[in-house]
C-alpha cells in the first residue's frame, strides 16, 4: 500500500523526529510511504482564527498535492480533523455564498482518505501491536480534536498498551483541554497558561516520565509549560513511541 | 432605604474590557478559581451520570435539535398561533422589538396595577433587558426570589452563571451578605446566622415569604411556550418560582421568542433533557405550567411580553441561528475549561460561558470590545458541543463569528441587512495570516524560511519580544531542529539512502 505522509507544517518545521518516526514505523509495517515535497499546511490556523477565505487556497493546494494517493496519513489529530470535518464545511460555506460547488468538488477526494496515524494503524492496517518497545512509564493525553473531533476513542491507548516495556498510567482529567487552542494560546494567554499548568500538574501526579499525545502542537504547549515549571517530565509524540524498538529505543 | 442598586445592571457596561483583560483577575484569584473548580467539576460529574442513565440520550438530543430547528424555521407561524392561544385563554400578548420597548411595556403594566413592588421568578430574559433597573427608574422595586439571584441582588453583585448565578460565592461569603444586607431589603437575617446550608436556606425562606405574601404583581420568564395551547412552562428547583406564579394577582412573563415549541408532545423531549443537563436531576422538583387565566385560581391577569431583542437578526444568520436552540441548561458552562478559569463576569453579559460567547455577539453585534473578543474566548476544545442537549455546534459558531470580526461581511441588524467592516485591531494579524498563506502556497518560500530558522537556531532567544511574549511569559519555546523534515527526506528519501 502506497500512502502519502502529510506531516503538517508544524512537524515539518519544528518536529522532524516525529516525521522520521512515522516513516520508520510505517515502513516497518510494510507500508510504502511517500512525502510529497509540495505539501505545506492544511489551513487550520487560518480557518480557526476566522480567515476562512485565506484557508481556501491552502485547502485547494492540499487537495492538488494529495488527491492522487490511496491514503493520506497525518500524525496530528487537529490537522486530520481540519481535513475530514472542516474541508466539507468550507465547501458548504462557499456554496452558501453563491460560489457554486467547485470548492466542495475540489476538496471532496481527500476527505475520506485522510487518516490520523493511530486511526490508520488500527482501522486500515488492523494492528494494535506494532512491535514496539519503550521501557518507560507513560501517561496519555487525548487531544481535543482527536478525541471529540475525529473520535479516536481508545485507539491510541490500545496501541500504547501493546508496546513492550511500556507502563501506561491514567492521566486525571485526561479529556480536559490542555489550553493550547492555536491562536488562543496567544490571544488568551492567561487562561491558556492556567489550563496548561493544570494539565501539567495532573500529569506530574501520575509519576510518569513521559506525557504522550498524538499532536505536537498541544505537546509544544504542554512541554513548554513543563520546562518552565521545572517538572521532570518530557512530552513525546505517540509516533516516536510506536517507532521505538528494542534495537533502536527512543528516549 | 438609601441603596439604589437593584441587582442586575444592563450589560455590558459601556466600557467593559475585552475578554482577556476581563479574565485576568479571575485567573489569578485563587479563591474564585477553587470555588468555580469545585462547583463545576461536581455538577459536571453528576450530569454525566444522569445522562448515562438514558440509553436513548443521543436520540433525545437529536429530537431536541430537530424540534427547535423546525420551530425556528416556522417561527412566524408559531408565534401567531401562540398569540391566538394565549389570547383565547384569557391572557394578553405584547410584542417587544428590543429591551427598551419590553421594559416600557412591563413598567406600564405594573403602574396600571397601582403597585410599586414586584416579586420575580429567576429569568434570563429580564436580566438581559435590565428590567430591574428600568423598573426602579419608574419607582418600582423588583425583588429577586430565586435563592442564588437573591444572593446576587443583596450582594450588589452580578450573576456569573446561568443556573447558579452566585456560583462564584462560597458559604461564608453568602452568610456575610445575608447578615449585612438583608435588613435593608426586608426581614433581616436571624441573629447568629451560621454558614450551614440549612440555616442559610431558612434565613432566605423567612425573608422571601414576607415578600410572596405581600406582592400583588409577579414577573417571570419561561422555559417553554407551547403554541398549540398557549401554555407557559417554568422549570425550577426551589418552588419560589411557583409562589410568584400563583400568589400575585397579576403575572407578567417576559419571554424570548425562541422559547416557543409547537405542541405539548414536544415538551416531552425537553423535560427529559433539561433537568439532566442542568441540575443532573432526572426530573426537576417544580414544573409550573399555566394557560392564560383561570377563574378562582392563580393570577387574575396574565400578560405575555414576547421579546425579540436581536433574535430575528440571529435567525437570519445561517450558521449563527443554531444558538437560538439553546434551552439555557448551562451544561456547556460547567464543562468549559475557559469558563472554569475566567469565571462568568469576564464574559460581560448575563449569558456567560460558551453559549454567551456565541449569543452575546449575535444579540448585541460585534462592535464593542467585549463582543468582538468573545468569539475568541475558547480553545475550540469542543466539550460544550459534546454535552449540549440540543446539539449546538458552539465551536462552529465561534469560528463563524471570528470570521465576522476579522473579515466583516453581511449581517442583519435590527432587521436590516448591513455590511460590517472588519473589526479594528486585527491588521497585524491579518497581514501575518496573508503572509503565511502566501508562504504556504509557495513551498519553496516555506522551505527557505524553515532553513533560515534551522540555521539560525543557536541565535534564537528563549523569550520573545512583542506579541510573542504572550507565549514565552509562561512557556518555553521549542528549539528549532538542525534541519526541517523535508530536507532530511530529500537527502535520504526517507532513510533509504542510509542516513537516519
Ligand atoms: S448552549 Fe446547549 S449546553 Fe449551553 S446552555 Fe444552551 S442548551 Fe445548554
Amino acid at each position: 500500500m502506497r500512502v502519502a505522509l502529510f506531516l503538517t507544517c508544524v512537524n515539518d518545521t519544528l518536529y522532524p523526529d516525529t516525521g522520521r518516526a512515522v516513516v520508520k514505523l510505517l515502513t516497518r509495517l510494510g507500508v510504502e510511504v511517500d512525502f510529497p515535497m509540495a505539501q505545506t499546511c492544511c489551513g487550520q490556523a487560518h480557518y480557526n482564527t476566522g480567515y476562512r477565505h485565506e484557508a481556501e487556497p491552502l485547502a485547494r493546494h492540499f487537495s492538488d498535492v494529495f488527491g492522487e494517493y490511496e491514503a493520506i496519513v497525518t500524525p496530528s489529530g487537529s490537522c486530520g480533523a481540519m481535513i475530514r470535518e472542516l474541508y466539507p464545511r468550507m465547501g458548504e460555506r462557499a456554496r452558501a455564498e453563491g460560489r457554486g460547488d467547485t470548492l466542495a468538488a475540489v476538496l471532496a477526494p481527500v476527505v475520506p482518505k485522510t487518516y490520523e496515524l493511530t486511526e490508520f494503524l488500527v482501522d486500515v492496517l488492523g494492528v494494535t501491536d506494532v512491535g514496539a518497545c519503550y521501557p518507560h512509564k507513560v501517561t496519555y493525553h487525548p487531544t481535543c480534536h482527536g478525541l471529540r473531533g475525529l473520535g479516536l476513542g481508545d485507539r491510541p491507548r490500545r496501541l500504547l498498551q501493546a508496546v513492550e516495556g511500556l507502563e501506561l498510567v491514567e492521566l486525571p482529567g485526561a479529556e480536559e483541554c490542555c489550553g493550547f487552542g492555536g491562536t488562543f494560546a496567544l490571544k488568551n494567554a492567561d487562561v491558556s497558561a492556567a489550563m496548561g499548568a493544570d494539565k501539567v500538574r495532573n500529569a506530574e501526579s501520575t509519576g510518569a516520565e513521559v506525557l504522550c499525545a498524538a499532536d505536537n502542537s498541544c505537546l509544544m504547549h504542554i512541554g513548554g509549560t513543563m520546562t518552565r515549571l521545572a517538572v521532570g517530565m518530557r512530552p513525546v509524540h505517540i509516533a516516536e513511541i510506536l517507532a521505538s524498538t528494542e534495537e533502536e529505543t527512543a528516549v | 432605604m438609601s441603596r439604589t442598586f437593584v441587582g442586575m445592571p444592563v450589560f455590558p457596561p459601556p466600557t467593559h474590557p475585552a475578554f482577556p483583560e476581563a479574565a485576568r483577575d479571575a485567573v489569578h484569584n485563587h479563591t474564585l478559581r477553587s470555588n468555580l473548580r469545585h462547583a463545576t467539576h461536581t455538577i459536571r460529574a453528576k450530569r454525566a451520570r444522569a445522562v448515562a442513565e438514558l440509553s436513548d440520550w443521543d436520540r433525545l438530543r437529536e429530537a431536541g435539535r430537530l424540534i427547535k430547528d423546525h420551530t425556528l424555521r416556522h417561527l412566524d407561524r408559531y408565534l401567531v398561533q401562540l398569540e391566538e392561544s394565549v389570547t383565547a385563554a384569557g391572557g394578553t400578548v405584547h410584542w417587544a422589538v428590543d429591551a427598551a420597548e419590553a421594559n416600557r411595556i412591563v413598567a406600564e403594566l405594573v403602574k396600571a396595577t397601582g403597585e410599586s413592588e414586584v416579586v420575580k421568578v429567576k429569568s434570563m430574559a429580564t436580566q438581559e433587558i435590565g428590567l430591574n433597573e428600568a423598573l426602579l427608574e419608574e419607582g418600582i422595586r423588583a425583588y429577586e426570589t430565586d435563592l442564588a439571584e437573591l444572593i446576587v441582588q443583596l450582594g450588589n453583585d452580578r450573576p456569573s452563571h446561568i443556573l447558579v448565578p452566585a456560583i462564584h460565592r462560597n458559604r461564608g461569603e453568602i452568610r456575610d451578605i445575608f447578615r449585612t444586607e438583608m435588613g435593608a431589603w426586608g426581614r433581616p437575617a436571624p441573629d447568629g446566622l451560621t454558614d450551614t446550608p440549612a440555616e442559610l436556606a431558612e434565613a432566605a425562606r423567612l425573608h422571601l415569604r414576607e415578600k410572596f405574601l405581600r406582592a400583588k404583581v409577579g414577573i417571570s420568564g419561561a422555559n417553554f411556550m407551547v403554541a398549540e395551547t398557549g401554555t407557559l412552562v417554568v422549570v425550577e428547583s426551589e418552588g419560589n418560582g411557583r409562589m410568584c406564579l400563583t400568589l400575585p394577582e397579576t403575572l407578567i412573563s417576559v419571554v424570548g421568542i425562541e422559547k416557543t415549541v409547537p405542541t405539548w408532545q414536544d415538551l416531552e423531549v425537553f423535560l427529559q433533557t433539561l433537568p439532566r443537563s442542568s441540575t443532573a436531576e432526572r426530573m426537576n422538583p417544580y414544573t409550573s405550567m399555566w394557560t392564560g387565566t383561570t377563574d378562582e385560581d392563580g393570577p387574575r391577569a396574565f400578560h405575555l411580553v414576547l421579546l425579540d431583542n436581536g433574535r430575528t437578526d440571529a435567525l437570519a444568520d445561517q450558521v449563527g441561528r443554531q444558538a437560538l436552540r439553546c434551552i439555557r441548561c448551562s451544561a456547556c458552562l460547567n464543562v468549559c475549561p475557559v469558563y472554569e478559569r475566567a469565571g462568568g463576569h469576564a464574559y460581560g453579559s448575563v449569558y456567560p460561558g460558551p453559549i454567551g460567547a456565541i449569543l452575546s455577539p449575535q444579540l448585541r453585534g460585534t462592535a464593542s470590545e467585549i463582543d468582538a473578543s468573545l468569539p475568541y474566548a475558547s480553545s475550540l476544545c469542543g466539550a460544550c458541543y459534546e454535552v449540549c442537549p440540543v446539539a449546538i455546534d458552539i465551536p462552529e459558531v465561534l469560528v463563524h463569528l471570528r470570521e465576522r470580526v476579522v473579515e466583516g461581511g453581511v449581517a442583519v441588524r435590527q432587521g436590516n441587512k448591513v455590511v460590517l467592516k472588519p473589526a479594528k485591531g486585527h491588521a497585524a494579524e491579518r497581514a501575518a495570516m496573508r503572509a503565511a498563506r502566501w508562504a504556504f502556497s509557495h513551498p519553496g518560500a516555506l522551505r527557505t524560511g524553515q532553513r533560515l530558522a534551522s540555521r539560525t537556531r543557536r541565535l534564537h532567544p528563549r523569550t520573545l519580544p512583542g506579541p510573542g511574549r504572550a507565549w514565552s511569559a509562561t512557556r518555553d519555546l521549542p528549539a528549532a531542529p538542525a534541519e526541517p523534515f523535508r530536507d532530511w527526506w530529500q537527502r535520504t528519501r526517507g532513510g533509504k539512502d542510509g542516513a537516519k
